[in-house]
C-alpha cells in the first residue's frame, strides 16, 4: 500500500504542476481575447514561457544535478541561432507548421549536442571552476556568432570569419547570419499557445525524469559522489545525460525567443552571462531543486521589473534591494531566529 | 578457493607507506575482522579493495577474478558493496530511493522509458519497490521509507548504508566501523542484524571495528593491522590473546 | 618587430590592471570563499569618484584618487558588513546571488546619480612617453605607471600576507576559519580587511583602467571584473602570485589575439585559452590540488 501512496505523491505533485500551467494558459488566452490585456501583458506571453522553460533547464543542472552553470545563455543562444537559421533556410519552401516542428527539434538537439560535447572535458571540474568555464562557454558562443557570416547562393553555403563581402557570392547571394547584425527576418512561429505546450512538455521531461532510475542516479551523484560510485554509478554518464538534456531544454527556450523577434542579434543582454546569472536567480529564487517554484519565480520576476515600469530608473534598483533583502531574509542567522520567533505557526499555537 | 584473496598489496602517500605487504584471504560465508590501532591503515584497505585508490604493488581477486585496479563502479559490479566510516548517505532521498539507488544495476529500463512513462517503467519501477521495501524491512526501516535520509537517527543511518550496499547484491560485503556512534543496545542489535545479513543473504562480510565486544562477538577470525602491515591474523579468540597485538593497542 | 613589442608592452599593461583587480578578486575568495561579483562594479564606482573629484571638482589627481581610494575602501568594507557577513554560514549559492545583488545595485544606483551618457574620463597621469627604437616603440605615461603600480601592489601585497601580523592572521584565516579562530585571530576584522584591500585595489584599477580606456559607463566594471575573474582562476584562485601571472598572461594574450588573429575574437580566444589551462590543470597555473578525504 505504502509503494503506491510514495508513487502517487511524486505523480500528483507532477499533475499539479502542469496543472498550474494549464490554468494560468487558460486564465491568459481568456483575458487577452476579452482584450482585458494591455499590449505590454500580451506582449509578455510568450517570453514568461522562454524563461521558465530555461529557469526549469538550469534548475535540472543546479538542483538536480548539483552543478553550478553559468553558461546557459549560450545554450539558448545556440538553439535559437540553429533553430532561426534552419527555418529561414525553409522559409519559402516548407509550411509553417512542421518547419517550425523542424526547427523546434533541431535547436533542441544542436544545443544538447553543445552541452554533451562541453560536458565531456569541462564536467570533471567542480564547483566555482565549472562556474567560470560554463560562463567562459557562453561568451565564446556569444563572440563567435558575433562574427560569423553565413549566405546561400547558386553554389550552396558560404562561411566566413570575417565580413559579408569575404562571403564571395553570385548576385543572387542572400546573407542569412550577418555578423554581428544577426539574422534578420525570422518566420514568427512562436506565440503562446506554442509557449505552453513547450513548457509543459519541458515540466514533463525533466519531472519524469527526475521520479525515474535515471533521476535517482542523478541527485545521488549530487548527493555523494563517492557514495554513488561505490554503489555502481556511471558518475560521467549521468553527470552527461543530465547537463545535455538541461542544455537541451535551454535550446528549446532559444527556438520560442527566436521566432518570436523578426531580429535576432547575438547581445550581452540576451545572451551574455547576465543573462545567464538572471536565470540562475530565477532557480534560486523558486527554491534549488524545486522544478515548480522555478516557474512561479520566473513568472514574478520577469513580471516584477515590467509592473514596476512607472518607476522607471529606481525599478532595478529596487529589484537589486529586493534581492538581496530576500536573501538576508532567508539566511541570515538574526532574521532566521526573529522569523522562528513571530512566525504564524507559533503564534496559533500560543493561542490555543 | 577463497572469495578475496589479496596478495603483497602496497600503497604510498608520498613519502608515507600507508598500506605495505597487505595480505587477505576470505572464505565464502565468513565473518572477518580487520582490526588496528587508528591510523594503521585499515580504511586505507577498504579504499583499495573498492577502487578508490589504485594500488601500487599486489593483486585483487574476487572470486577468482583479477580486479586490481579496476574502476569503482566495476568492482561494484564484479561484487564487493561497502558502507563508510564518515556516513555517506543520499541526504536529499527518501530512504527508500536511497535503497532504489543501490538497485540501480540490478533492475533496468531506459532513460526514454523513464521520462515517456512507457509500461516498462511502471512494471520495474513497482519490482524495485517491493525489492527496497524487503531490505529496508529486514533493516527495521520500512516505517522511516518514506523519510530524507538525513532525518533518520544516527543508528539508523549506519542501517541504512548496509541496506543500500547490500541492494547492489554483492558476493562481499565491507563494512567500515558499523557500530561507530551507537549505544550498547544499538550496538547488540546491529550484532544481530549482521549475523542475519550473513545467514540469510549467504553473504561474507569484512569489517573493520574498534569495538572489541562486537569484533569477538561476531567475527570467525581476524586480521590486524598495524603501521600498514599486517601484525597478525588468524581466528578471532587466538589473535586477541596474541601479546603482539596487545602491545599494539596498549603500547609498552 | 618593433609592433610586436609595442603589442607586447600594451598587453602587459592592460594585464597589469587586469592582475590589480584579479587580487582583489583572489584574496577575497581565499578569505571569504565566495566569487565576489560585485568586484567589477567597485573598480567602477572609483573611477567615477576619481572622474567627479578630479573633472567636475578639478582637484589634482593624486588627491582625487585618493578620495576614490578612501570611499572604495569603505564601501568595501560596508557591503560586506551588510550583505555578506550575515550570510557566513549560507549556502555558496545564497551569497552568490546576494553578490549578484549588490552588482546590480551599484551599476543602477550608478546609473541614476551619473546618468547613463558616456563620461569621457581625463587621464590622471601626466608623464611623457617613453620613446625606444627610434621612436618606433611609444610607451605611455599611462602604460608606464601602470606596469609600475601593479609591480609595486604585488611586491607590497605578498611583503604584507608573509611579514605583517595581519598577514599572517589572512592565511590562517583562508586555511582553516575555524582553527584560525581558536588560535585567537579575529576573524571578522581579517575577513573586514581583506575586502577593504580588495576594493582599494579595485579603486587604483579603476582609474588606470579609465585612464588607459577613457569611456566611463555604469557597466564599465562588469567585463573587466569578468576577466580578472578568469585571471585569478587561470592562475590558481587564492593565490596571490598566481593572481599576478594569470593577470599578465591574459592581458597579453587578449592583446597579441587582437593584434594578430582577430579583434572581435580576442573576447573568444582569452576564454578558450582559459578553458583550456583548466582542462590541462584543473585548479590554474599555480593553484593547489585539494581531494576530498574518504
Amino acid at each position: 500500500m505504502k509503494k503506491k501512496m510514495n508513487m502517487n505523491k511524486s505523480t500528483k505533485s507532477t499533475l499539479i504542476t502542469i496543472g498550474m500551467v494549464v490554468v494560468a494558459y487558460i486564465i491568459m488566452t481568456i483575458l487577452a481575447n476579452a482584450g482585458v490585456l494591455s499590449s505590454l501583458m500580451k506582449g509578455l506571453l510568450v517570453p514568461l514561457c522562454i524563461y521558465a522553460i530555461i529557469a526549469v533547464a538550469l534548475n535540472l543542472t543546479v538542483g538536480i544535478l548539483g552543478e553550478l552553470s553559468l553558461g546557459h545563455a549560450g545554450f539558448m543562444c545556440v538553439g535559437a541561432f540553429t533553430s532561426s537559421f534552419f527555418s529561414l533556410c525553409f522559409k519559402e519552401t516548407m509550411a509553417a507548421g512542421p518547419r517550425f516542428l523542424l526547427a523546434i527539434v533541431i535547436g533542441a538537439l544542436v544545443s544538447a549536442l553543445f552541452g554533451l560535447l562541453i560536458g565531456i572535458p569541462v564536467l570533471r571540474l567542480q564547483g566555482d571552476y565549472l562556474a567560470i568555464v560554463t560562463l567562459a562557454f557562453g561568451e565564446i558562443i556569444k563572440n563567435v556568432i558575433n562574427v560569423l557570416y553565413v549566405g546561400r547562393d547558386a553554389n550552396g553555403f558560404h562561411f566566413s570569419l570575417k565580413d559579408a563581402m569575404a562571403l564571395n557570392m553570385e548576385a543572387d547571394g542572400k546573407v542569412l547570419i550577418n555578423g554581428a547584425q544577426g539574422i534578420t527576418g525570422t518566420p514568427n512561429d512562436s506565440n503562446f499557445t506554442v509557449g505552453a505546450i513547450l513548457l509543459v512538455v519541458t515540466l514533463i521531461i525533466v519531472l519524469n525524469l527526475i521520479n525515474s532510475r535515471s533521476g535517482r542516479a542523478i541527485m545521488a551523484i549530487r548527493d555523494n559522489r563517492i557514495a554513488a560510485e561505490s554503489v555502481g554509478i556511471n558518475i560521467t554518464q549521468f553527470k552527461l545525460l543530465a547537463f545535455s538534456i538541461s542544455a537541451g531544454l535551454a535550446g528549446l527556450a532559444g527556438v520560442l525567443y527566436a521566432h518570436n523577434l523578426s531580429i535576432l542579434q547575438a547581445q550581452p543582454k540576451n545572451f551574455g552571462y547576465n543573462m545567464s546569472i538572471m536565470i540562475l536567480v530565477y532557480v534560486v529564487l523558486g527554491g534549488i531543486g524545486n522544478i515548480r517554484g522555478s516557474v512561479i519565480a520566473s513568472v514574478i520576476l520577469v513580471l516584477l521589473p515590467e509592473l514596476m515600469r512607472e518607476l522607471n530608473d529606481y525599478r532595478m534598483l529596487i529589484y537589486s534591494i529586493v534581492l538581496i533583502g530576500i536573501m538576508l531574509f532567508n539566511w541570515a542567522p538574526k532574521a532566521r531566529l526573529l522569523r522562528e520567533k513571530y512566525s504564524l505557526k507559533r503564534l496559533l499555537k500560543k493561542d490555543n | 578457493m577463497a572469495l578475496l584473496d589479496v596478495k603483497n598489496l602496497g600503497i604510498s602517500f608520498g613519502g608515507l607507506r600507508a598500506v605495505d605487504k597487505f595480505e587477505i584471504k576470505i572464505e565464502k560465508g565468513q565473518l572477518y575482522g580487520l582490526i588496528g590501532p587508528n591510523g594503521a591503515g585499515k580504511t586505507t584497505v577498504f579504499n583499495l579493495l573498492t577502487g578508490v585508490y589504485k594500488p601500487d604493488d599486489g593483486k585483487i581477486e574476487l572470486d577468482g577474478k583479477n580486479i586490481t585496479g579496476a574502476k569503482t563502479i566495476d568492482i561494484n559490479k564484479a561484487g564487493i558493496a561497502r558502507t563508510f566510516q564518515n556516513i555517506r548517505l543520499f541526504k536529499e532521498l527518501s530512504v527508500l530511493d536511497n535503497v532504489k539507488v543501490g538497485l540501480h544495476n540490478q533492475y533496468h529500463y531506459s532513460t526514454i522509458e523513464g521520462i515517456l512513462r512507457l509500461p516498462n517503467y511502471f512494471k520495474v519501477e513497482k519490482q524495485m519497490n517491493e525489492k527496497a521495501m524487503e531490505l529496508l524491512k529486514v533493516f527495521d526501516l520500512d516505517k522511516e521509507a518514506d523519510f530524507l535520509a538525513s532525518n533518520l537517527p544516527y543508528g539508523k543511518q549506519r542501517k541504512l548504508e548496509i541496506a543500500r550496499a547490500l541492494a547492489t547484491n554483492p558476493k562481499l560485503l565491507l563494512l567500515d566501523e558499523p557500530a561507530a556512534g551507537m549505544n550498547p543496545n544499538e550496538t547488540k542489535e546491529l550484532m544481530d542484524t549482521i549475523r542475519f545479513v550473513r545467514d540469510n543473504f549467504d553473504m561474507t562480510i569484512l569489517l573493520i571495528e574498534h569495538d572489541m565486544k562486537l569484533v569477538s562477538g561476531i567475527c570467525e577470525e581476524l586480521t590486524v593491522l598495524n603501521f600498514g602491515q599486517v601484525l597478525a591474523h588468524g581466528k578471532t579468540a587466538d589473535v586477541l590473546n596474541d601479546p603482539e597485538v596487545i602491545k599494539a593497542y596498549l603500547g609498552e | 618587430m618593433s609592433s610586436f613589442f609595442s603589442y607586447l608592452i600594451n598587453g602587459i599593461s592592460l594585464g597589469s590592471i587586469y592582475a590589480i583587480i584579479a587580487l582583489g578578486y583572489t584574496m577575497v575568495y581565499g578569505i571569504a570563499k565566495m566569487l565576489n561579483f560585485a568586484h567589477g562594479d567597485v573598480i567602477m564606482v572609483g573611477s567615477y569618484m576619481t572622474f567627479l573629484m578630479a573633472s567636475s571638482l578639478g582637484l589634482p589627481p593624486v588627491l582625487a584618487v585618493l578620495i576614490a581610494v578612501v570611499i572604495c575602501t569603505t564601501l568595501g568594507i560596508t557591503i560586506e558588513k551588510i550583505a555578506y557577513k550575515p550570510l557566513r554560514k549560507a549556502p555558496s549559492l545564497a551569497v552568490l546571488i546576494t553578490a549578484i545583488g549588490v552588482s546590480y545595485f551599484l551599476q543602477n544606483a550608478a546609473l541614476l546619480i551619473f546618468g547613463a551618457n558616456t563620461k569621457m574620463f581625463k587621464s590622471v597621469i601626466n608623464l611623457p612617453a617613453i620613446k625606444l627604437a627610434n621612436g618606433s616603440i611609444n610607451i605611455s605615461g599611462e602604460t608606464q605607471v601602470t606596469i609600475v603600480a601593479c609591480v609595486v601592489i604585488m611586491l607590497a601585497l605578498t611583503t604584507f600576507i608573509k611579514k605583517t601580523k595581519a598577514g599572517q592572521a589572512m592565511l590562517a584565516v583562508s586555511e582553516d576559519k575555524g582553527a584560525a579562530e581558536l588560535m585567537g585571530v579575529n576573524v571578522n576584522g581579517t575577513i573586514s580587511l581583506t575586502f577593504a584591500i580588495g576594493s582599494a585595489l579595485a579603486a587604483v584599477a579603476g582609474v588606470l583602467l579609465c585612464s588607459a580606456y577613457p569611456t566611463l559607463t555604469p557597466y564599465t566594471g562588469s567585463m573587466p571584473g569578468i576577466k580578472a575573474f578568469v585571471a585569478a582562476v587561470f592562475g590558481g584562485i587564492g593565490s596571490i602570485p598566481g593572481a599576478f601571472l594569470g593577470g599578465i598572461l591574459l592581458g597579453i594574450i587578449e592583446n597579441m589575439s587582437k593584434a594578430y588573429i582577430s579583434s572581435q575574437l580576442s573576447d573568444a580566444i582569452v576564454f578558450s585559452v582559459l578553458i583550456i589551462v583548466l582542462l590541462v590543470k584543473p585548479t590554474g597555473i599555480l593553484g593547489k590540488k585539494i581531494k576530498e578525504k574518504v
